[in-house]
């Protein structure tokens, strides 16, 4: 909601603009419209759990070293298959190697603050 | 409020900016935390590739008497490294999330920093002596043949140039299954707390191998989960106090004497929602990024996604004043899921005051477009400046922006559509006595100081 307190020149520009719409969507709501008329199979639970899963789960890679070592002893001579163009994507069907894996190093380079 | 008269008015003026000109940054360059030590002769950065930067303040030049002291590097030193976690595939990035000055006790300083998964206390010291004279040593210890001395002597101290030296003198480890956001020294000076997404943990400075769980909000059924901790702080007076923040928007307040896992609150703050308003993207827009006592422990600021709220701790059922950082996104809240932008996590701080009473009270927070916002808690009045290299004539004063929402743009006005998203304005440090300001873009510094007369 519009607060108490400061007064602006844009909040008094959108509060105008409230009014003048009146009987018109919020505009919170005419964004929400537009979202789910370009992603209609968006989740019906607003914010909520999603995004709360994606933002704990930050950071997992997926790498079974187990399928890798066996892949590898099966495969022997011949060429592993290996990751497709998104190489963030490591999972799933084809075997990671550890290529594929961006690479952590940490940085030698001093930062450009300190310099 | 530049310019308008009124005794309590700030002149700002760009003074220094730190860090790269290129445009093309890498990632490790990209500023993560800023902070002030107690006495504001120190600041410290933190960065995405783990690194801290601690600038000192000059002494203050008596024949420039209209400027204060520069800030020069001090020190820098590596925090944190990336880990890879084998058992749990997890990469845990080195990325310093924040850092916290202990106030100073002896010569040497002390700053807590952390990472996604660690917390590590840095002392840091300087050297401007060394020991000269040894009689079994030459003085780049190689060991002189004994037989060959003949005379003994007193190794004495002799000035060197200075050395300042970080070392990481505790490392807290292994008690966050989940990311910390938070850490906050406590006004006993012993103890701090570090939060992650769903618990927050005690510590004693001293102790590295154990802490307190005192607040667990993870549901036996993670299918259940609704609500993240997103910030904590310890009250700045009383020791038992703390207060933590919500992805919903509500401030949890708890007492350690209630009970040891305080995981029913003292006091709940939330402001109700208007049912009118309600949208997919009200709970997101409405998720605390940073919370920040008062000096007196009166009042606390927080920011959500488009507003700074002030909130009496008396007063539970709404905040005393709001104020708009950027009210124009709203209608921009599609694009701004779509990019991502609507979960930056802008931080906030209130002016530096070395008095109990908060008479003069200002609040700082960023924006896009390298543009923070200052908002008078008194006059009511707001300013909008912006952090750019071609502000950069020491005392002249930062000329205020104004963000054109729709309609006629007047000329210097800025319309929403120019706005640039990638230039935001995450962390901002007001120092603690002083009226200088530091603004961190994504990886450059700004120091701006009150224009004196």
């Amino acid at each position: 909601p519009l607060g108490t307190g400061a007064f602006t020149e844009e909040t008094g520009q959108e509060k105008q603009d409230a009014q003048e719409k009146g009987r018109a969507v919020p505009p919170e709501r005419a964004e929400e419209a537009k979202l789910k008329a370009k992603y209609p199979n968006l989740g019906q639970k607003p914010g909520g759990s999603d995004f709360l899963m994606k933002r704990l789960q930050k950071g997992q890679k997926y790498f079974d070293s187990g399928d890798y070592n066996m892949a590898k002893a099966k495969m022997k001579n011949k060429q592993l298959p290996s990751a497709g163009p998104d190489k963030n994507l490591v999972t799933g069907d084809h075997i990671p190697t550890p290529q594929d894996l961006p690479q952590r190093k940490s940085s030698l380079v001093t930062s450009k603050l300190a310099g | 409020f530049s310019g308008a008269g009124g005794g309590n008015d700030i002149q700002w003026c760009f003074s220094q900016v730190k860090g790269a000109v290129d445009d093309d940054v890498a990632e490790a360059d990209i500023i993560s935390t800023v902070e002030f030590n107690h006495s504001g002769e120190l600041l410290a950065t933190g960065d995405k590739g783990g690194r801290v930067v601690i600038f000192q303040q000059e002494q203050e030049n008596k024949t420039q008497s209209h400027s204060r002291g520069e800030y020069n590097v001090y020190s820098t030193f590596q925090s944190h490294e990336p880990e890879f976690d084998y058992l749990k595939s997890l990469e845990i990035e080195e990325k310093i999330n924040k850092i916290r000055w202990l106030p100073q006790k002896n010569a040497a300083q002390f700053l807590l920093s952390t990472n996604d998964k660690t917390i590590k206390l840095w002392k840091i010291s300087e050297r401007d002596k060394r020991p000269e004279g040894y009689n079994l040593k030459e003085e780049d210890g190689r060991y002189r043949d004994p037989t060959t001395v003949t005379t003994l002597r007193v190794p004495v101290f002799r000035p060197m140039d200075l050395m300042v030296e970080a070392s990481p003198r505790r490392i807290f480890a292994n008690a966050h299954t989940y990311h910390i956001n938070s850490i906050s020294i406590n006004s006993d000076y012993e103890t701090y707390l570090s939060a992650d997404d769903l618990r927050i943990n005690l510590w004693h400075l001293e102790i590295t191998d154990r802490s307190f769980n005192i607040v667990d909000i993870k549901p036996a059924n993670m299918e259940e989960l609704t609500e993240v901790i997103t910030a904590a702080e310890f009250h700045p007076n009383s020791c038992s106090t703390f207060v933590y923040s919500s992805s919903k928007g509500t401030i949890r307040l708890c007492d350690m004497r209630a009970s040891a896992l305080c995981d029913r609150h003292s006091k709940l703050f939330e402001e109700p929602e208007d049912p009118s308003n309600r949208s997919f993207f009200s709970e997101i827009i409405s998720s605390i990024s940073d919370v920040k006592f008062s000096h007196s422990g009166r009042y606390m600021m927080t920011r959500d996604y488009l507003s700074v709220k002030i909130w009496d701790l008396n007063m539970e059922n709404r905040p005393v004043e709001t104020y708009q950082v950027h009210e124009y996104l709203r209608s921009k809240l599609c694009s701004l899921y779509e990019n991502d932008c609507i979960f930056d996590k802008f931080e906030c701080c209130w002016n530096g005051s070395d008095r109990q009473v908060e008479f003069f009270s200002l609040c700082t927070s960023g924006s896009y477009n390298n543009f923070f916002r200052m908002f008078d808690r008194n006059t009511k009045r707001d300013i909008t400046l912006e952090a750019s290299r071609e502000n950069n004539k020491p005392r002249t004063v930062l000329k205020p922006r104004k963000v054109c929402a729709s309609g006629k743009r007047k000329k210097d006005e800025i319309s929403v559509d120019s706005l640039d998203f990638n230039k935001k304005i995450l962390h901002t440090a007001w120092h603690p006595k002083e009226n200088i300001i530091a603004v961190a873009t994504t990886n450059n510094l700004y120091i701006f100081q009150d224009k004196m007369n």
